[in-house]
């Protein structure tokens, strides 16, 4: 298939960014969105001209490195689909593509596709582990934990850190990423005793970066791992929990 | 027994005495650093996968000054983050007669006798403790309604000791190790520096002290010292092109390190994943592996009739060849790895290939969704079917998936010895980067035991023992001509690329190397295919070399560049491999020299001429390197032939 593509393409982050016109020709079914992507970039180096800067890296949908707005959808139109594992025969012929990089304040463009999305680290640097030096931890059995939890845990531990979910929402927020963090870690017995010193210092993290959540629902929309809201839920429950939780930890200390 | 004489520059320094006391006893024996003075040394880690960011959090937490280095946005990107199967521990929680011993033995044995057993046999030791750290950490492991753990077995083990997050477990794993890391960040014990690319490594006194980088956003090319430095770097696949890494996986790391006096041991060991989903045209930027895990519950067969035209539902079982079950009954389609790739390939070249280009094998669910139901096993591999079917188009519960082997992993990689130093003092390789207590073959479940083993529980313990040695000196200051001089090689290997303005794309000679490895150094290999490549790669190289595009600037984003470099150093390596490959006269695990075969087609290995370790010096670029050889005794695992049937 033959198709119009309309690319951002931007020097660096301070310099002005605009559209450009690409033909991709020849395209297969069988290809992903980023083979796509080489197969204009083998043309481009073909005719003399600078490659497409784009990220991605496993291609397998879990490293989260990749990631582009695809016409207005981050990620595109295929649902729980990171940008890797788009395949073309999800288009026609002759159709016409925009493809932008994820767009956020707290994600500045480094040139073309690729962003800089550091402020996630940021968040689980502020809260985002259980504190277990290596060598100290007790057998792995000692503590059972319900299959139901442990199942929950996983669903939100399946975050890949692509950043799709800030890209979807109107106001820029990081909420699902936040949360899945938290609630992974929260619903673990391990996790218990820093729950509420994790919950309030990883919110308040991402309030320094990022918008607020008026529960559009764009973000689960978008999330490669079909992370649900409901986790944002938990985590708001729990940090009007860990407010008052964290007061009273500080009226016990001497 | 072999009759091979030590090398003087291959000190294992393993222990000795009763195998199960060697580690304890290591320990002791080694020099402490007090708590104190810890935090008077700085070591650098580059690479951020399951090894280096256990060991950079391990050694921050030890009170270390550590430095980490990865060219990804974040450490959490590493390739580590893509196993899908499982980690082993000899933890024995089913009850089915597993313990440490059998986990030596079944590695050594699967590795097919080319690993160092004292190594082995720590890596079985630590694994319970590595299970033991992740769940403190928070890794969800899945789990039985008791709330106690649950286990798989997975190919080529007769016990049930494998570990699992769903399809996910490298992921979480690696999450694990992450969030230890980036808790270690936040307290100021480690510094970390993304999209910073290792390019070189400072030598200075015969001592590691520094590595210089480039800042893959602004091109700035820096340098960075430290007391020790530690490669965790991962495997070279991607010199083959096509190979189930990731797209920036490299060997620039090891291979520089390797040009500064580090010996590469065993490069022509590299596994060959039997389930991964077959490549369709030449677009094809990567292949994706398929968990071996799905072998448990899968049959693997070809149609008997090579001209088949039915669809794979209405071929009746008695037109079915299940040649894993055929040829061998007692592991039937859970043979090794190397073992099941091979029978694949037989079947393809004899012309009883399945699909559109006839390159692949059925694997079947059909059985086991009637025998357990679809839900039963949705719940085991649905993200597996659902990735498979993302890629193909084709719904695995009602058509058999159709797979094929690619390229893996590689055993081979920096030497070194059992404190995981390199021959370079003060330079260490954990994970994949180093050859490993695999040996010639890895079982599946042990990539990620190893890269955890080694980060965790071994380099934390065994750096202080050279780091007591220079208690009291300062790391070598960054102004040291010794960094100028590395700084101003890379400038202007940088600017070479820039000017030479040829008409062809990297990827297009990544490509053909990757095609000439593939086709000499793949599968199966021989005297004729080896040296035809060893023809082939220089006369590719030297047009590569003059007629390679790389357009754009140094000082900005310029994935042109990043990428002609690593393909630069997969050239001399691949070479390498081929000529570890020739030199190598036998068949053993992952490689399988044709002239060397038993009568039924399997490895003939040869331990009285080649029970030993290749170790390649570098020479300079125009000479080829030097082999030294480290003797491998087989004191508790007695040498014997592998067999499946």
């Amino acid at each position: 298939m033959d198709l119009h593509l309309k690319i951002w393409r931007q020097n660096g982050p301070d310099s002005p960014g605009r559209f450009e016109d690409y033909d991709a020709v020849g395209i297969k079914d069988d290809m992903s969105f980023l083979e796509m992507l080489d197969a204009v970039n083998e043309g481009l180096i073909e005719a003399g001209r600078e490659p497409i800067v784009f990220d991605s890296d496993c291609r397998e949908g879990i490293c989260g490195t990749c990631g582009v707005m695809i016409n207005g959808q981050a990620h595109g139109p295929q649902k729980g689909t990171a940008t890797c594992q788009l395949h073309m025969r999800k288009f026609h012929d002759g159709e016409h593509i925009t493809i932008e990089p994820f767009r956020a304040k707290s994600f500045p463009i480094l040139r073309d596709l690729m962003v800089d999305r550091s402020p996630l680290d940021a968040i689980i640097e502020a809260g985002g582990f259980i504190s277990a030096n290596t060598g100290s931890a007790p057998d792995a059995n000692i503590i059972p934990v319900p299959k139901t939890a442990a199942d929950a845990a996983m669903d939100a531990a399946a975050c890949i850190g692509c950043g799709a979910c800030v890209a979807a929402c109107p106001n820029s927020a990081g909420q699902l990423f936040t949360s899945a963090k938290i609630a992974h870690l929260n619903l673990l017995p391990q996790g218990q005793a820093e729950r509420w010193s994790r919950t309030e210092n990883m919110v308040e993290t991402m309030e320094e970066f990022f918008g607020s959540c008026t529960n559009y629902g764009e973000c689960q929309e978008a999330c490669p791992k079909e992370i649900s809201i409901d986790f944002i839920a938990y985590m708001n429950r729990d940090y009007i929990k860990a407010k008052t939780k964290n007061r009273k930890l500080i009226g016990q200390r001497k | 027994m072999p009759n091979i004489a030590p090398d003087p520059l291959l000190n294992p320094n393993a222990p000795t005495g009763p195998i199960d006391k060697q580690w304890n006893q290591h320990k002791f024996d080694m020099k402490l650093v007090n708590p104190g003075n810890k935090r008077k040394f700085e070591i650098i880690v580059v690479g951020t996968g399951l090894a280096g960011a256990s060991a950079a959090a391990s050694m921050a937490q030890l009170g270390y000054k550590v430095k980490v280095f990865t060219f990804h946005d974040s450490p959490r990107r590493a390739h580590s983050i893509a196993a899908q199967g499982g980690i082993n521990a000899a933890k024995n929680y089913p009850n089915d007669g597993d313990s440490i011993h059998r986990l030596f033995y079944d590695t050594v044995k699967g590795g097919d006798f080319r690993a160092r057993e004292a190594n082995v046999y720590r890596l079985a030791q630590v694994s319970v403790d590595i299970i033991d750290q992740c769940v403190a950490q928070g890794v969800p492991f899945a789990r039985e309604y008791g709330g106690l753990l649950d286990n798989r077995s997975f190919g080529g083990a007769q016990v049930s000791r494998t570990f699992y997050a769903r399809g996910q477990t490298g992921q979480q794993l690696l999450l694990g190790a992450y969030q230890a890391l980036e808790q270690q960040v936040s307290l100021g014990n480690v510094v970390m520096h993304t999209k910073s690319e290792m390019l070189d490594v400072v030598v200075k006194d015969g001592k590691a002290c520094g590595i210089v980088t480039r800042d893959l956003v602004s091109g700035e090319i820096s340098s960075h010292s430290a007391h020790a430095v530690v490669l965790a770097t991962g495997g070279y696949s991607n010199v083959f092109y096509l190979s189930t890494n990731a797209m920036n996986c490299n060997a620039s790391a090891v291979w520089r390190a390797h040009k500064k006096g580090a010996l590469f041991a065993n490069p022509c060991f590299t596994q060959i994943h039997p389930t991964c989903i077959p490549s369709s045209d030449e677009f094809q930027s990567k292949l994706t592996l398929m968990s071996e895990s799905l072998r448990n519950d899968g049959r693997i067969w070809v149609p008997k009739n090579p001209d088949e035209t039915r669809s794979p539902d209405q071929i009746p079982d008695e037109d079915r060849d299940y040649f894993l079950e055929r040829k061998y009954p007692a592991f039937g389609n859970l043979v090794p790895r190397d073992v099941a790739s091979r029978n694949a390939k037989t079947m393809v070249d004899k012309g009883y290939g399945v699909g559109p280009l006839k390159n692949s094998v059925y694997l079947d669910f059909a059985d086991s969704i009637t025998r357990l139901s679809a839900p039963v096993i949705g719940e085991r591999y649905g993200n597996l079917f659902d990735m498979y079917e993302r890629i193909t188009d084709e719904n695995p519960y009602k058509v058999p998936m159709r797979i094929y082997p690619a390229v893996h992993y590689t055993m081979g990689g920096l030497w070194v010895d059992y404190n995981l130093m390199t021959t370079v003092p003060g330079l260490y390789a954990i994970g994949e980067a180093n050859f490993a207590d695999q040996g010639a073959n890895r079982l599946g479940a042990s990539a990620l035991m190893q890269g955890l083993a080694d980060g965790y529980f071994i380099l934390p313990y065994t750096i202080g023992d050279y780091l007591s040695g220079l208690l009291g000196t300062q790391p070598v200051p960054v102004n040291d001509p010794e960094f100028a001089t590395a700084q101003t090689a890379l400038s202007s290997e940088v600017d070479k690329w820039l000017s030479v303005g040829g008409t062809k794309s990297v990827d297009h000679y990544h490509r053909e190397l990757g095609k000439i490895m593939w086709a000499y150094c793949g599968m199966a290999r021989d005297r004729n295919g080896l040296e035809k490549a060893l023809a082939e790669i220089p006369a590719l190289r030297q047009e590569f070399e003059t007629n390679v595009r790389v357009l754009g600037s140094a000082d900005n984003v310029n994935q042109s560049l990043e990428k002609v470099q690593r393909v630069a150093d997969f050239f001399e390596l691949g070479e390498l491999m081929c000529r570890d490959a020739l030199m190598r006269e036998e068949s053993c695990g992952g490689h399988f020299r044709v002239e060397h075969q038993t009568p039924e087609g399997e490895a003939d290995r040869d331990d009285e001429n080649f029970a030993f370790v290749g170790a390649w010096q570098w020479q300079g670029r125009d000479t080829p390197q030097e082999l030294h050889r480290e003797p491998l005794e087989f004191e508790f695992v007695h040498l014997t032939q592998r067999s499946y049937k």
